[in-house]
């Protein structure tokens, strides 16, 4: 009988255990500050959004905005584990807790703001989906694409974008579905499709890598909307806030030309949003649950969007991509924070 | 009273065991109805929408490689019947293959001639101690560096290979072709009365007769002679270069070559053993008295030593046929558009129904394994001795 008995206990344990990982979400916030650093769910691979260089340290646009939260809880920008999650994965390990936000070139769409318990804070990239193609094909729209294999990233909203496009132009295609960058850039590299599709950003990504970059061109068609951001859990709003608000302030930051040389010096400025940002003038951390510095420190140590931008995808770097949409309302794009106050 | 009946109820082995089997088996019943009942609630708090209705949503994603029309319109369920079907596509020529190539190697195995015998061997021990996802991809990588669509290798007149697949002419039926397949199927009918025939002919008087070839000439030219009557009725839609593919024509992709290899080299090496094991457990004695009765070698082979080494081999390769077809869910890793990599991958990603799309895929393995093991049972019931031996 005592070996039932213990059996039964086990089973009871077993159980109360597993309520109490599934049911205790407390506030992400007091999670995150008890570890000791920001969980965060990055691209398994995409150089110039979050890909390990070569010292093996994180880096890219994506990964900045980790960085700027992580600077913003801990004001140390370096507290953030980084885990590669897959297209297909990264829904669920977001959902399950395991990781606190996901920066990961991930679409905002209704569905998955909605549908699976996601929340999207932000755009940190407007990107749209573009076509690469071989120079030597001679193809210069993606209306003479009739007939083309097209190697494409499965779990993605690509898929539906190429199925329409194909469809809205009464064009045939052959799908050759991939399940990762790398596989994509194999297969399309050997020949295996003529076309690659992906977010524009992703191609340029892609294309700094092959061996020889101006053999490929990506065509002037943009088939679909990607605003690209991190997202969190649904349902704790606090943390939602400090997400949200910790990429806000780079890109107020780069609206109020702060950069992260010059902190010290602004907090001197005259700009009465310009000390809020930087907390000369207290009380704004305190809303978000955060010490007044958080902005101070995002912007020290991460830097402004502009600078995280230029860093890591900008025209001097192997990507080289133009700020295009992705420049300041005032400068001709479409990035645009709420007012500082 | 009553304390009487429980105590006896309690110390007697048969019914004790009983109630604590009872007990388990209640206890497991409520763990399972607590994690459903756990599982539902925390996807309904985190406002997670669960339940089948995407099933008749349309999929919105296109599926190259399937054996019934589809498009980006069609539904989700459809989807589920494309990768399906692919799925069995794979597992059976994969079986098919790998019967073929195992009974050759494990025959192999056991010949005098040095050679052969150690190249069989060394085959065996370096496919079955490779991971077969490394295999898969291993040989889809040396396809995708065959020649490129506009270097495409002409096997013969309308066959090429490239690294986009197999393209040979597409056979397009036209009428009087059923009479063909009419007589195709008379000649079949015709064969079976024609052994049964000639094997009680045999019977009676001993003299034995060409069953096998009579019947091969039968089944062949039958259908051939018709079809030429019928004034060939089956033209051949030629693939021709046109823009960035060939059109027309039939296709074999390079990722359904990829697993097929992968997979049946593999089980290939297992079923080899398998084989080589069944013919040795047939005992010395009963090949030395086949020849003493003057049986040729072949015959010995045929008549003597498979018959019963089936029974020995049969039951393992109906394992090998389950880990197959439960291979074949690699696909995913090359992109062949089987069950797991269309439906279980770009629907869940579509609809976020992880939970829904993973049990149907399970169930659907679960089913398909079941079904293989009942044929193999039955068949493998139909090899073993009769009678009261």
């Amino acid at each position: 009988m005592t070996k039932i008995k213990s059996l039964f206990v086990s089973l009871l344990l077993t159980l109360g255990i597993s309520t109490a990982i599934a049911g205790g979400h407390g506030s992400t916030l007091d999670v995150v500050k008890e570890r000791g650093k920001v969980m965060c769910g990055s691209n398994t691979g995409l150089a110039g959004f979050g890909a390990p260089n070569d010292a093996g340290v994180w880096e890219g646009i994506d990964v900045d905005v980790c960085r700027a939260v992580a600077a913003a809880v801990f004001g140390d920008a370096s507290k953030v584990e980084y885990v590669p999650v897959t297209t297909k994965v990264r829904f669920t390990v977001l959902q399950s807790g395991e990781i606190d936000l996901l920066a990961r070139n991930t679409t905002w769409t209704l569905s998955r703001d909605v549908d699976l318990g996601l929340e999207f804070v932000g755009v940190n990239y407007y990107d749209g989906q573009g076509f690469m193609v071989p120079a030597s094909l001679g193809v210069s729209s993606a209306t003479e694409l009739d007939g083309a294999s097209v190697c494409i990233q499965v779990g993605t909203t690509t898929e539906m974008n190429l199925a329409d496009y194909f469809k809205a132009n009464g064009m045939s295609y052959e799908s050759v579905p991939v399940e990762t960058n790398s596989e994509a850039d194999a297969a399309y590299t050997a020949g295996r499709c003529d076309v690659y599709t992906t977010d524009a950003s992703g191609l340029y990504s892609s294309r700094a890598g092959y061996p020889d970059p101006s053999a490929h061109v990506v065509l002037p068609e943009i088939i679909s909307k990607e605003p690209l951001g991190p997202a969190v859990r649904h349902g704790d709003s606090e943390w939602a806030d400090i997400v949200r608000w910790s990429l806000n302030a780079m890109i107020i930051g780069e609206e109020l030309g702060i950069t992260s040389s010059n902190v010290e010096e602004m907090k001197g400025s005259k700009n009465p949003e310009v000390l809020r940002l930087l907390g000369v003038e207290a009380g704004y951390g305190a809303m978000l649950g955060l010490s007044d510095d958080w902005a101070a420190n995002i912007l020290t140590q991460v830097g402004n969007y502009s600078e995280s931008f230029e860093k890591h995808i900008g025209p001097n770097t192997p990507i080289n991509i133009q700020r295009g949409l992705n420049a300041l309302y005032k400068d001709g794009g479409i990035l645009y924070a709420p007012p500082f106050r | 009273m009553s304390t009487n009946v429980f105590r006896r109820l309690l110390f007697d082995e048969k019914s004790r065991s009983l109630i604590v089997q009872a007990f388990v088996i209640g206890i497991f019943a409520v763990f399972i109805y607590l994690l459903v009942q756990q599982t539902a609630t925390n996807l309904d708090k985190r406002g997670i929408s669960s339940g089948f209705d995407f099933l008749s949503m349309s999929a919105g994603y296109d599926i190259s490689i399937r054996l019934i029309p589809f498009t980006s319109e069609d539904t989700h369920l459809r989807a589920y019947f494309v990768g399906l079907l692919n799925t069995l596509m794979i597992a059976i020529c994969g079986c098919f293959l790998a019967t073929i190539l195992g009974f050759v190697v494990g025959v192999i195995r056991l010949s005098s001639n040095w050679l052969f015998r150690n190249i069989a061997y060394v085959y065996v021990e370096f496919t079955r101690n490779v991971p077969v996802l490394l295999q898969i991809v291993l040989y889809y990588s040396i396809l995708l560096h065959l020649p490129k669509i506009k270097q495409a290798i002409v096997l013969f007149e309308g066959f090429y290979l490239t690294n986009r697949g197999l393209y040979s002419p597409l056979p397009i039926i036209k009428d009087g072709f059923s009479i063909v397949l009419a007589s195709f199927v008379i000649a079949i009918i015709l064969s079976i009365f024609i052994k049964k025939n000639l094997k009680r002919k045999q019977e009676q008087t001993g003299k034995q007769y060409p069953i096998f070839l009579i019947n091969s000439a039968l089944i062949i030219f039958t259908p051939i002679i018709f079809y030429y009557i019928m004034g060939m009725p089956i033209e051949f839609e030629i693939p021709v270069l046109k823009g960035f593919n060939f059109k027309g024509g039939m296709v074999i992709r390079p990722e359904f070559i990829g697993m097929l290899l992968g997979l049946s080299i593999y089980t290939a090496a297992f079923i080899s053993e398998t084989v080589r094991s069944g013919i040795i457990s047939v005992s010395k004695g009963q090949r030395e008295a086949s020849q003493a009765l003057g049986l040729k070698s072949n015959l010995v082979m045929r008549l003597i030593v498979i018959p019963q080494a089936l029974r020995v081999i049969i039951p393992p390769l109906t394992s090998q046929y389950l880990n197959l077809t439960k291979n074949s869910s690699l696909g995913i890793a090359i992109g062949y558009a089987d069950l797991v990599h269309g439906f279980g991958g770009i629907s869940l990603n579509q609809t976020g129904r992880a939970i829904e799309i993973m049990l149907m895929v399970m169930l659907t393995y679960l089913t398909i394994s079941l079904i293989i093991s009942l044929f193999m049972n039955i068949y493998n019931k139909s090899v073993q001795f009769k009678g009261n031996a």
